[in-house]
């Protein structure tokens, strides 16, 4: 039977060091990592749920089916993919989302895209369709390719459909805002953390840290009682807008560093406004990519040009040489005539 | 070093490794006490938690340090010496299995808890600290580290990356991949690496997933930051009874659909609850052919809305008896069976073979009227017990040794259990790893393109092939020979390989 993928198949034989391809869904995150190179091959045709079964917890839907789309069925059903990835527009794709492995406010409780990966299939760099992981929870058969390939930006493969874990929608959630300096809210998201608390997501910005808790009825009624703070109304829309980067912070065309640093980090040295997320892990800044670079070092994180800006120092912090010697060993696994995204990753594959 | 091309293809032949000279090399690299080569020494190495697989190494080096580690590890690139990594030795598939060509490397030794940070809530420690040790150094913080495999007590965090160890509350709290942060390790030739970080991601490809599961084929294990999360204020647990295992298995499905995520939620048969209940009394109702366990925990009022649930769900199953545990002793005891069940299949019978595939839950049913067919069919009795929250299944095949033709015939009978995992759509493995023990399993799982993937990704970190070979992913010529055994059903899987 004829199919899209064996027309993916021919373009990943056409293809040549010199004619690589540039994989792509919806586009909803061009901006990220290095400049597309390459011929476009879209992977929209590929779509749809394929299966979805609400009590085994896991859904697998193939590339280019729309994020909206698997959250819409999830919903129907009370369920969510509890790691909130960003869409940033409408036509983001689940295999989009999957390759650049973002994660939205709940990360820091809930964990990352790459846990909730269960299972891939990827097409290689030689057209050869491979199976990883699985639909089941615990699979360790094999490494874990699956979960390489999020994050992965496209550079090793392309991604023709994804199993993922699935979780309840929280039963309640509730929004509390406090006044609080940055390095008293920083203490306060890891004392907090410290404690049995149902605290889903934080968000530090301009002296006030806000809260949202999700979980059981009582559990959040105890927090809101324990943790005491002002109570908003317009919780949900606040957190989405974080999730999709709608607020002012965010709306500059200005280099856009993310810093991602050991939760119990001090205020860094960075002048102007910031947004601490995730509990103190993940911080925004606006400014030169090498500062914060040189701040989520000393720290013992590392930073991200994440949108904007001048691409020509690396998007990504450069890797020790042992690492970066992995890296390329790895991408000719899969890889071997370097046709998947050159550069977007690191220029050097 | 020799060049060894065409890993994939078939399992390198190492025959030309030279003992002496390997320990004239070593003796420089580690204290004299810290080097066994006397076959007597090295007999308490000859195999892991799975004593059916056994050989001897060449030697057996005691790291005390990460220093050591790359020492031995370059001594080793050097002469072209295979190295098995090993940490208390509780695997249960052969994973540390010696190479008689080779050596062990035990991290045992390095077992120091080197920094516990509470507020960061992280912990770091050396690959040989034990899983417990880490929650029991944490206690005093109200903290925990949430993984507990079974051996918990014994097991150590090494191992445990090395095969992404679970437990019976991984449902809830995740595996091994969801609670580390950072691994740090010695490639073959002896450079450090650091996988992961104390921040919540690392630049570039996710090699701290990779890792975990790895099963010592891609770097030795030096140092791990695990995470801990706080300890929940109160643990509850259901014991419910039902007179058909189909229904115990829908129950598992309907809890997870009415929007609960259990802290555990466990399952054993009729059969597991007669070979427990004399050992532990536990207070197992016997006559039930199937009991769930559905542990809630979290704050006390949290705790009490979801039993309220979770038991209205369970009632709703035609569950036909219902116990909730009153206090901490009671719920223990209730775990006790659960947590005794391989020890007393080990009371019971001569000798065992625990499964560990992994299904989708909605063939558990299914899964258990195959096995109690196969109970005929290979004249074995089987004892079941599961993690039912993820579908993960330990039947436990109990056989005697002594019996010619016993072994083998309960080595098919595995077999057979997981060719249906997989053609269930699920694994020959959840959580005790390939090792050497379910190469088999990969053929049946695998078709070569994927092997050779996984070929490559070794290689990747492990060009020349010398970090645990033979094990985790079967060469293709492996699979070859297997797939014409099958035709001469009878034969011994590995005829190389002595066994017991």
């Amino acid at each position: 039977m004829a199919d899209i993928t064996d027309s993916f198949a021919e373009r990943i034989r056409a293809a040549s060091p010199a004619k690589p391809l540039c994989i792509r869904g919806g586009g909803s995150k061009d901006f990220y990592g290095n400049a597309l190179v390459g011929d476009l091959l879209d992977t929209r045709a590929h779509a749809g749920i394929v299966a979805y079964e609400p009590t085994e917890l896991v859904i697998t839907a193939r590339c280019g089916t729309p994020l909206a789309e698997v959250e819409a069925a999830l919903a129907v059903r009370e369920q969510c993919l509890p790691f909130e990835p960003p869409s940033f527009g409408e036509p983001a794709t689940l295999g989009g989302v999957v390759a650049a492995g973002l994660s939205g406010p709940r990360r820091g409780a809930v964990g990352s895209l790459r846990d909730f990966v269960l299972g891939v299939e990827v097409m290689d760099g030689e057209s050869r369709r491979l199976t990883f992981g699985g639909q089941v929870m615990k699979n360790v058969a094999g490494f874990d390719v699956a979960r390489l390939m999020a994050g992965s930006l496209g550079t090793l493969g392309l991604i023709l459909e994804v199993s993922l874990k699935v979780l309840p929608r929280p039963v309640a959630e509730a929004t509390l805002r406090f006044e609080m300096p940055q390095g008293k809210a920083i203490e306060a998201m890891n004392a907090w953390a410290d404690k049995p608390l149902p605290i889903a997501a934080t968000c530090w910005q301009d002296d006030v840290l806000t809260v949202r808790l999700a979980g059981a009825r009582a559990a959040v009624a105890a927090a809101r009682a324990k943790l005491g703070g002002e109570f908003i109304d317009q919780g949900a829309a606040f957190w989405e807008a974080l999730r999709q980067h709608r607020c002012d912070f965010f709306a500059s065309d200005d280099a856009l560093p993310r810093l991602s640093v050991p939760s119990i980090a001090p205020p860094l040295d960075l002048p102007g406004e910031q947004i601490i997320e995730w509990g103190g892990s993940q911080r925004w800044w606006r400014g030169d990519v090498s500062v914060a670079r040189k701040a989520a070092s000393v720290a013992g994180g590392h930073a991200v040009l994440f949108r904007g800006g001048d691409k020509t120092a690396g998007v990504f912090q450069p890797l020790p040489a042992p690492l970066m010697a992995i890296h390329k060993r790895l991408k000719a696994a899969f890889d071997p005539r370097g046709v998947f995204n050159p550069g977007r990753l690191y220029p050097d594959f | 070093m020799p060049s060894r091309h065409h890993v994939a293809e078939r399992d390198q032949d190492f025959s030309d490794v030279d003992r002496v000279a390997l320990i004239a090399e070593l003796v420089r690299q580690v204290p004299a006490a810290n080097l066994l080569a006397d076959p007597e020494d090295l007999k308490p190495y000859e195999c892991d938690g799975l004593s059916a697989y056994r050989r001897l190494p060449l030697a057996v080096v005691l790291a005390e340090n990460e220093a050591q580690v790359a020492a031995v590890l370059k001594t080793c690139h050097r002469l072209g010496v295979p190295v098995v990594a090993r940490g208390s030795g509780t695997g249960l598939s052969a994973g540390v299995l010696p190479h008689e060509h080779g050596i062990v490397l035990s991290l045992a030794k390095m077992k120091r808890i080197l920094h516990l940070d509470p507020v960061a809530r992280v912990a770091v420690v050396e690959p040989g600290v034990r899983n417990l040790a880490i929650s029991e150094a944490a206690a005093p913080h109200g903290l925990y580290y949430a993984p507990d495999p079974s051996s918990q007590i014994a097991c150590s965090i090494g191992g445990n990356v090395a095969e992404n160890a679970g437990g019976v509350h991984c449902l809830k709290y995740g595996l091994t991949v969801h609670n580390v942060l950072r691994v740090r390790g010695v490639t073959i030739e002896g450079e450090a690496i650091e996988l992961g970080s104390h921040a919540l991601d690392a630049p570039g490809y996710d090699l701290l997933a990779l890792m975990i599961g790895s099963e010592g084929l891609l770097a030795v294990v030096t140092e791990v930051t695990v995470k801990l999360v706080p300890k929940p204020e109160v643990a509850r647990v259901i014991m419910a009874s039902f007179d058909d295992v189909q229904k115990a298995g829908d129950a598992v499905a309907a809890i997870i659909g009415s929007g609960i995520i259990p802290a555990g939620l466990e399952m054993m048969d009729q059969p597991a609850t007669a070979a427990v209940e004399p050992f532990v009394k536990a207070g197992y109702d016997l006559n039930a052919e199937a009991i769930l366990l559905c542990e809630s925990d979290g704050t006390p009022e949290e705790v009490e809305e979801e039993i309220t649930r979770m038991r209205a769900v369970l009632e709703g199953c035609g569950a036909t008896g219902i116990r909730v545990s009153t206090d901490e002793a009671e719920r223990l005891r209730f775990w006790a069976g659960r947590k005794a069940a391989f020890p007393a299949a080990g009371r019971i019978s001569a000798d065992y073979y625990c499964m560990d595939g992994t299904i989708p839950r909605k063939r558990l049913g299914d899964m258990l009227r195959a096995i109690a067919g196969m109970e005929r069919k290979y004249g074995l009795r089987c004892i079941n017990v599961f993690h039912a929250g993820d579908g993960n299944l330990h039947p436990l095949i109990l056989y005697d040794a002594n019996v010619p033709g016993e072994l083998e015939r309960t080595e098919r009978f595995g077999a057979e259990i997981l060719e249906l995992s997989v053609k269930f759509g699920g694994t020959v493995t959840g959580e005790h790893g390939v090792g050497f023990e379910k190469l088999p399993g990969m053929c049946a799982q695998f078709d070569s393109a994927e092997l050779s993937a996984f070929h490559r990704v070794k290689a990747a970190f492990d060009p020349a092939g010398l970090l645990n070979p033979g094990k985790a992913v079967p060469t293709l010529h492996r699979c070859a020979e297997l797939g014409r055994m099958h035709v001469h059903a009878g034969e011994l899987k590995f005829p190389d390989i002595e066994r017991f």
